[in-house]
């Protein structure tokens, strides 16, 4: 299928691993992604704290280049975050077409326009509803046999779930826990799984904010996971970037706990190397998930 | 009728016993509510139960409790719902358990006055009259008072303080309830001390900006408060309208990002943070708070260089979208950031269309050069001390 892709920034930032390791699971997936490089960054919420409307108006401006993607199926992101300021945006522009025709007149110096009922969904939402997981488990050369992996979801993904259309028939919130079963990996329950990383508060409560990635890492640990699992950067970079601080906060000395980008755990069960996947670049190296994948498997199934 | 599985967090400090779990089984149709299968327990198996209730009618908001590991009101949620709620649900079994972030007086019964009216006391919740006091009514926009009726529908029950993950971790934070509490007389136009109040919350380090934006009070409440909107919109007009540059770097976060997205196009990581530290321009990071801040981030800078997650060019330079996207992005910025009066669609009071015929639904504008003569709502009063005109007075 042909997508829209919108990387986001940090993707192509701090975590150039995560755009990557997309890029190289993407033709497995039979995944035709077509870069949004003409988009600006989503706000983050924090755009939207500052102004609505200006967040609306450079979110509008990437549906309308989205929309203009000849052939492409829907949109797609590699962030939580970005999925949530997204939809937030994308709510006030659909619910009230006085408001829509309003910020189109605001792109239309630049020939763009938004057409309500843009399907935009995080390559998590992306993986179960539209690539399936029978399908999924099919391609799999590589089963995550005897890997315990803890999801962590990110907030954007999972809250609100009105704006985010997560219900009994689709239960998005459950998503990461199947896509790791069907990868052939074990899922870890710990207290900290639709919590929040801590992120959006690092420059104004450090302390606090470190002890929210402390905690959850803390709880996995204690939890038995090999690993933790992760649809967004930003909660990266608060549980990798900055875990030997983040165990500080917290008072242990012992946490050593491997997060993976969904991208990167997608690809290792579908036969990639680590290093293919930017497995390297990581704080805390994934020795676990490596040690694993070369010692009890070996080497990919042919296929 | 069906059979549901009850299961009670059971606790008695005084007793000095451990919490334990108790099941029953409960024999209720299913759009009975989490409450009546609660009383159901109570008045025919165990008697001993402890469990707050008035109304029943999600109106007095006594009956907060967790159920399924969400926080909500016991008589506001239907037994086949909550059976099918959370990860593990089973279509059955119903975990009840009392409320987070607040210490447990009695099985499902918190202490809300440790904690939840502590924090509701603490934003000055009463009204602050200007004066002179007319002698008959104030005459008020009506905009101004359907505003505010998003946080006047609060009806105490405390399911946002539950399961705040901000107060999780640091215990002192005000909290989405009284924060919400705070913006009903913020966005009120007949407070006298609007800028007092946003400089108090801004400035406190466990105010405002210790609300980590993660959506689950939003969730949580039963009454569609949206508790973290407010905290963005008490944010918005003390940073926007105020330039309250708080202690706490939230206003400097805030216009730093807002400035890199303009002049990149796309996040720059290394220069953020400096700037949300010293101030925002190029020169931010040598600013002594920057500095201290880099120097504590040195060792992560170190780490981030030695995996090749960035480089130094990176660093340095960041990355930028295609110029003439960057060339459209800043002449979005002109022509919205331009104007004197933000314009802001809050969904609670103009709804949802159905479709594009509907009717274009009410949008509040939002004053922000304030003494034109139009509603002012949520923004600031021209009669109020600014952060400028205080600076220029000291």
């Amino acid at each position: 299928m042909k997508v829209a892709y919108w990387p986001g920034c940090v993707s192509r930032g701090f975590t150039p691993e995560l755009h990557g390791s997309m890029a190289a699971v993407a033709p497995l997936l039979d995944i035709e992604l077509v870069e949004l490089d003409r988009a600006c960054c989503t706000g983050a919420g924090v755009i939207a704290e500052h102004s609505q409307e200006l967040a609306d108006t450079l979110n509008a401006r990437t549906f309308a280049l989205a929309q203009a993607v000849q052939g492409a199926d829907l949109m797609m992101n590699i962030c939580s975050t970005c999925q949530g300021a997204q939809s937030e945006s994308q709510e006030r522009l659909d619910a009230n077409s006085e408001y829509r025709t309003h910020v189109n007149g605001t792109l239309a110096g630049e020939g763009l326009s938004y057409e309500k009922g843009l399907t935009n969904k995080n390559f998590l939402w992306l993986l179960v509803e539209e690539i399936g997981l029978e399908n999924l488990k099919k391609k799999v050369k590589r089963p995550l046999t005897n890997l315990k992996v803890g999801p962590f979801y990110g907030c954007y993904i999972v809250r609100p779930t009105d704006r985010l259309g997560i219900d009994a028939d689709r239960p998005r919130d459950h998503y990461l826990h199947w896509v790791i079963e069907a990868l052939g990996g074990t899922v870890i329950d710990y207290a900290g799984i639709h919590k929040c990383c801590g992120f959006p508060i690092i420059t104004m409560n450090k302390e606090a904010s470190l002890k929210q990635a402390g905690r959850h890492l803390s709880d996995a640990q204690d939890a038995e996971a090999d690993c933790l699992v992760v649809p967004c950067p930003l909660c990266h970079l608060n549980l990798d970037l900055q875990q030997p601080l983040a165990s500080k906060a917290v008072g242990r000395d012992d946490l050593k706990m491997p997060v993976l980008h969904l991208p990167q755990l997608v690809g290792l069960a579908l036969g990639l190397e680590p290093k293919q996947l930017g497995m390297s670049k990581h704080v805390v190296k994934p020795t676990s998930v490596i040690d694993w994948s070369s010692a009890v498997v070996a080497a990919p199934a042919p296929a | 009728m069906a059979e549901y599985t009850l299961k009670l967090r059971r606790y008695d400090p005084q007793a000095g016993d451990a919490p334990y779990y108790e099941e029953f089984q409960v024999d209720l149709e299913p759009h009975r509510s989490v409450l009546e299968a609660i009383l159901k327990v109570k008045a025919e198996q165990d008697g001993s139960v402890g469990i707050r209730c008035s109304c029943r009618a999600a109106i007095c908001g006594s009956c907060g409790v967790r159920i399924n590991g969400r926080p909500g009101l016991a008589c506001h949620t239907h037994l086949d719902k909550a059976a099918k709620t959370g990860v593990n649900a089973d279509g059955k079994t119903i975990l009840v358990e009392p409320m987070g972030n607040m210490p447990v007086i009695k099985d499902l019964i918190v202490d809300m006055d440790a904690v939840h009216w502590k924090k509701i006391q603490r934003v000055t919740p009463w009204l602050i009259n200007k004066q002179p006091v007319p002698e008959r009514e104030y005459i008020v926009p009506h905009e101004n008072m359907v505003d505010v009726t998003q946080t006047m529908a609060c009806i105490q029950c405390g399911a946002c303080v539950s399961d705040c993950l901000s107060m999780e971790v640091d215990p002192l934070f005000v909290g989405p309830a009284a924060s919400a509490k705070a913006y009903r007389f913020v966005g009120d136009p007949r407070d006298a001390e609007q800028y007092e109040r946003l400089k108090d919350l801004a400035e406190d380090p466990h105010g405002i900006y210790d609300c980590t934006h993660c959506f689950t009070c939003i969730d949580a409440c039963p009454k569609g408060v949206a508790p973290m909107s407010q905290i963005m919109r008490l944010r918005r007009i003390a940073g926007n309208d105020h330039h309250i540059v708080d202690r706490n770097n939230g206003e400097r976060h805030e216009r730093a990002f807002v400035s890199l997205i303009r002049d990149y196009g796309l996040l720059h990581e290394a220069e953020l943070l400096p700037r949300s530290y010293g101030g925002d321009s190029w020169f931010g990071k040598f600013h002594p708070a920057a500095g201290q801040q880099l120097l504590e981030s040195l060792p992560v800078l170190a780490r981030g260089l030695a995996t090749g997650k960035f480089t130094v060019k990176k660093a340095m330079l960041g990355h930028r979208i295609p110029k003439a996207d960057l060339k459209a992005v800043k002449a979005i910025y002109e022509k919205v950031e331009g104007k004197d009066r933000r314009y802001e669609l809050n969904l609670y009071i103009s709804g949802y269309e159905d479709d594009d015929e509907a009717a274009p639904a009410e949008a509040v504008p939002a004053a922000v050069g304030a003494g034109d003569g139009m509603p002012s709502a949520p923004g600031p009063d021209p009669n109020r001390p600014t952060a400028a005109s205080e600076s220029e007075s000291a």
